[in-house]
């Protein structure tokens, strides 16, 4: 279609976009949960008032520091800073603090990290871009979703990205530690990126039909990676490893104490696991298979955060969850091992790495699957199959944050931005693949359509039931349920995606 | 992208400012005894579920109509009846006589911003769409970049979801009024525009434009055959509707009398409060309030207001089409506006939907008008503590429509509709290049409108002048709607023939 007025080029949209985005993120600014902000307050001020000894002691306050030392050490920067706004924020029994200077403090902090953030998607869609003609669609799912979550982390993972396909892989390497050691949340893509480095920078040659070409191994390139990446941790872990730290700072980077799942079940293995469980339980009860009183009290459902044991099928440990995410990564490493197959065969391995650590892991949060969708939004703009999948996962796993907003002030609005962001990427994504017939098949359809009801009764009906007081977990258990069945299956298809997919790039394209 | 897609969208974007906004503060609150129109609202809810019919407008023990007495139709009453009985069902407290005077809670809050979201729904924004989708030229992403900027419009979301007003209501039916109008469904046309009229009185500065047109187009039907059939239905059509309305009140022949003087209160004088109006920025350099006396004030006001009137209406009634409706609409929207008796500066609002309408044939001057509208109400808004809301969304409409609408590329003569200016004045003014001055007269005026906000907010006004910044606030907007007054009526009056055959074609 011809417009009547011209609209440029790539370049004045995504300023139009960003900007349109960054004043909708102002206007809801006083609808963000005081718990970030006083997370945050907490960091800044330990970091700021105590010795660093002290830094993974102190529990003066419930947001205690779980972030690696980088990030402590970035804290203790900023607090600096803030220093110039209000210094009563930086006294650490101030709990709750929030004096108009602070306030305005930690909105600033945003959106600098916001225009930090736009920069970076703006340059790794530059090195991304081959074809100038296509819509854009990649920017807005990476925008819209960032919307809720103010990830900065993304930021770097975009510069990798941008680094790899320039061939800058110390660059690549050097900030993927600093990542690492900022969140450890990136450990879930560690493995994909480690593989990957080894594989195409460490080997220098692959043969003719891309196979390893053990000849080729690169034993100085080794060490250097090797020495990138462990001065890195030295350098944020150092201090610690020093005053004899390591094993509470790791106790505070991984709680193990903290249970299998949330009080709300991420959309992972463990909710099916769960739910298996629990309908055993009552089967077993029914069918008087089970004494009533041997079964452990239900907590599972509780709202605190506690170990608990599973009833009926065997309890799960840290340990069991280590081995299954490492079984359900390691064929997708062996795939990248054995054929490369450049930056999209990078970006697979990652998202799968990243989707089977939060399909297995321990103590998933939902918000980890953002980690899983960024990725899969690049590749959904090349290949047609992707781009069903990408539609599958991301639709399935905004949905399954609802639970995070749960005012009624915000209902309008995440049911707007959910709909804005599922008709956008659907028409866009239509429009791209035009030729070929349906992105989706008849039943992710109706998968998809079926998170109308369930939130017509999650919200609306059930609130006004007799249940509601007696379950007033059940519509969690149902929303993680339904959204752990459409991750399994676009976690399956993935999979299957990665293992027959052809080696060489250019097969994968859309003609 | 298709056009379903494109459309929801806009909506959806439409939409979600809209709520965004509304998690802000409202006006008066917290500020007993009075607080604001907030309360006023609130306060008809109650009046009209405890109350009989017979009894909401007058003075009683049970009805103080010195603690915001109705003054709005009678329809305003009935959709403030119809949310009483929603109000009951969630929470009797809100409506609860003279008990609930001042109720403010989270869920209440959430509750009236809620009423105000479905009304607009339901009425204004599909009147909106529609309105884009047969009367705007060019591909569907204009028209769909129409709509979003029309949607967008600053001055009308902070009104109705910060300040707390049921606007919508009356300028989405007004805007039905004019789409029937245009699809030439007459009888449509005129039933919407009674209902708007029935909702607001101040719909009244909208009732010329649409008498004169449609007397217009009856007059070019024949008044003798069709045409006086056509007036005839029309006329009947628009005396059922008010009867229909104010049926309750035609019992008793005291009633309706009691409504009107509650709806037009003479006694008030000629302004209250700031408005960026003649009589207000007359004020601050001769007293004219009092000055003048009463009959004087009121002599003059009706005098000025007539001279703006009459020559857009006279054009209107000679040459009736949409083009010239619009415009008419502009003229004496903003006539009334600047010349009438008290005006509230909300009334500016009325002036901005007609606006609204042309801003894409004229972006540039548009765009210009609405910031100038939503500017002109910056003394209220500050008050309610919606200083936020007002900057994020005028930057957010200021550069979206200006991107979406390539506002300054089509800022040519002819295409800001001064060609024919420009030729009376080749004579003496050679070299003047029209459409570069007011490109700068744009951005200045744009700069001087950040100043003052800025200034305003931060700064302490000096003890002597304690109202400094409001005067200035409606002193500079002032200057601009008497400009744009001018412009637009010159673009009226001097357009020669609708240029449909020299639209941009792409």
């Amino acid at each position: 279609t011809v417009m009547a007025a011209p609209m440029t080029n790539d370049q004045s949209w995504f300023y139009a976009l960003a900007l349109g985005v960054s004043f909708l993120k102002c206007l809801l600014i006083n609808a963000y949960h005081s718990t970030d902000f006083e997370v945050h307050r907490n960091w800044l001020a330990l970091t700021h008032s105590l010795p660093v000894s002290q830094w993974y002691y102190e529990a003066t306050s419930e947001w205690t520091l779980d972030y690696p030392p980088l990030f402590a050490w970035f804290e203790y920067g900023l607090s600096h800073i803030a220093c110039f706004f209000d210094k009563e924020m930086l006294v650490v029994p101030n709990l709750n603090y929030a004096s108009p200077a602070t306030v305005l403090f930690q909105r600033l902090s945003v959106i600098v990290a916001d225009v930090v953030f736009f920069y970076a998607v703006k340059e790794c869609c530059k090195c991304l871009r081959e074809d100038k003609g296509k819509d854009l669609l990649g920017k807005p799912s990476f925008i819209l979703t960032v919307l809720l979550l103010w990830n900065f982390g993304l930021l770097i993972v975009d510069r990798i990205l941008g680094d790899l396909a320039i061939n800058k892989h110390f660059e690549g390497a050097f900030l993927f530690s600093v990542l690492l050691n900022l969140k450890h949340i990136y450990l879930y893509i560690a493995p994909a990126y480690g593989i990957y480095l080894l594989r195409c920078f460490c080997f220098t040659q692959s043969n003719a039909d891309g196979s390893l070409q053990w000849r080729s191994f690169s034993v100085v390139r080794l060490v250097i990676l090797g020495t990138i990446v462990l001065s890195t941790f030295a350098v944020s872990f150092g201090p610690f490893i020093a005053l004899g730290q390591l094993p509470q700072v790791l106790s505070r980077l991984f709680p193990f104490k903290r249970g299998l799942c949330h009080a709300y079940w991420a959309p992972n293995i463990w909710a099916l696991y769960n739910i298996a469980d629990k309908a055993f339980s009552i089967l077993g009860v029914k069918f008087r298979l089970l004494d009533i009183n041997k079964l452990p009290k239900a907590s599972m459902t509780g709202g605190l955060v506690q170990e608990f044991q599973h009833s009926v099928l065997p309890s799960v440990s840290p340990l069991a969850t280590l081995v299954c995410t490492l079984l359900s990564i390691l064929p997708a490493l062996f795939k990248i091992w054995h054929r490369p197959n450049g930056a999209r065969g990078f970006l697979r391995c990652l998202v799968i790495c990243a989707l089977g650590s939060f399909m297995f892991g321990w103590h998933v949060h939902e918000k980890a699957i953002m980690m899983a969708i960024l990725p899969l939004s690049l590749l959904a703009v090349d290949s047609r199959k992707d781009a069903g999948i990408f539609l599958m996962l991301s639709v399935t796993s905004h949905y399954s944050l609802f639970p995070l907003l749960f005012t009624t002030q915000e209902l309008p609005i995440k049911i707007f931005l959910m709909l804005l962001f599922t008709i956008f990427s659907l028409a866009s994504l239509k429009t791209l693949f035009r030729k070929g017939g349906a992105l989706l098949n008849p039943l992710e359809v109706t998968y998809l359509l079926g998170l109308i009801p369930l939130e017509l009764i999650c919200e609306f009906v059930y609130p006004l039931t007799v249940w509601q007081k007696t379950f007033p977990f059940l519509p969690l258990m149902l929303t993680s349920v339904y959204c752990a069945l459409g991750v399994t299956y676009a976690f399956i298809r993935l999979y299957i995606s990665l293992l027959t997919c052809s080696d060489t790039t250019k097969k994968t394209k859309m003609q | 992208m298709e056009n379903w897609s494109l459309f929801s969208l806009c909506v959806l974007l439409g939409l979600t400012s809209r709520w965004a906004v509304s998690f802000h503060s409202y006006s008066g609150a917290g500020k007993p005894p009075m607080f604001g129109d907030y309360e006023a609202q609130r306060h008809w809810q109650e009046v009209t579920y405890n109350l009989p019919v017979h009894e909401w407008y007058f003075n009683t023990t049970n009805n103080d109509l010195n603690y915001w007495g109705l003054d709005y139709p009678p329809l305003t009453a009935y959709h403030s009846l119809v949310c009483a009985y929603v109000a009951k069902l969630l929470n009797p407290e809100w409506v609860e006589l003279h008990a609930s005077r001042g109720y403010e809670s989270h869920s209440h809050k959430l509750f009236m911003r809620a009423t105000v979201l479905f009304t607009d729904i339901l009425i204004y924004i599909p009147a909106v769409l529609l309105y884009c989708f047969y009367f705007c030229d060019g591909s569907s992403k204009q028209k769909v970049a129409t709509a979003l900027c029309i949607l967008l419009y600053p001055g009308l979301i902070l009104i109705d979801y910060g300040h707390f007003q049921y606007n919508s209501v009356s300028l989405g039916l007004a805007l039905w009024g004019i789409l029937g109008l245009g699809l030439g469904w007459d009888l449509f046309g005129s039933l919407a525009f009674t209902l708007a009229l029935n909702y607001k009185q101040m719909e009244l500065y909208h009732s010329l434009p649409f008498f004169c047109y449609l007397l217009g187009k009856c007059i070019k039907q024949g008044l003798i055959g069709r045409g006086f059939f056509q007036l005839a239905k029309i006329s009947l059509t628009v005396l059922v509707t008010f009867a229909l309305c104010w049926m309750p009140f035609l019992s008793d022949p005291k009633q309706p009398l009691q409504v009107l003087h509650r709806l037009f209160p003479f006694g008030r004088g000629l302004f209250e409060d700031k408005v960026a109006n003649t009589w207000c920025s007359l004020n601050v350099l001769i007293k004219i309030k009092t000055l003048l006396s009463r009959e004087t004030q009121l002599f003059l006001s009706f005098a000025l207001t007539l001279l703006f009137i009459l020559p857009s209406s006279l054009k209107l009634l000679s040459k009736p089409n949409l083009w010239q409706f619009k415009l008419a609409l502009v003229n004496s929207s903003l006539a009334f506006f600047l010349f009438s008796f008290q005006v509230h500066e909300k009334s500016i609002l009325l002036a901005a939907l007609p606006v609204c309408l042309v801003i894409n044939e004229i972006p540039l001057i548009a765009i210009w008008f609405l910031l100038t509208s939503t500017f002109s109400m910056l003394p209220l808004l500050v008050k309610d503590g919606l200083l936020l809301p007002y900057v994020v969304t005028s930057l957010a409409f200021l550069f979206l429509s200006l991107y979406l609408l390539s506002a300054l590329e089509r800022s040519t003569e002819e295409e800001l509709r001064l060609g024919l200016y420009r030729k009376l004045t080749r004579h003496w003014l050679p070299k003047l290049n029209l459409s570069r001055i007011i490109k700068w007269k744009f951005w200045f005026s744009l700069v001087a409108m950040a100043a003052l906000s800025f200034t305003s907010v931060w700064l302490e006004p000096p003890a002597k002048f304690p109202d400094l910044f409001p005067v200035l606030v409606s002193i500079l907007s002032f200057l601009h709607f008497l400009g744009f007054i001018i412009y637009f009526n010159l673009v009226q009056l001097m357009e020669p023939q609708r240029k449909k055959s020299q639209k941009k074609t792409n």
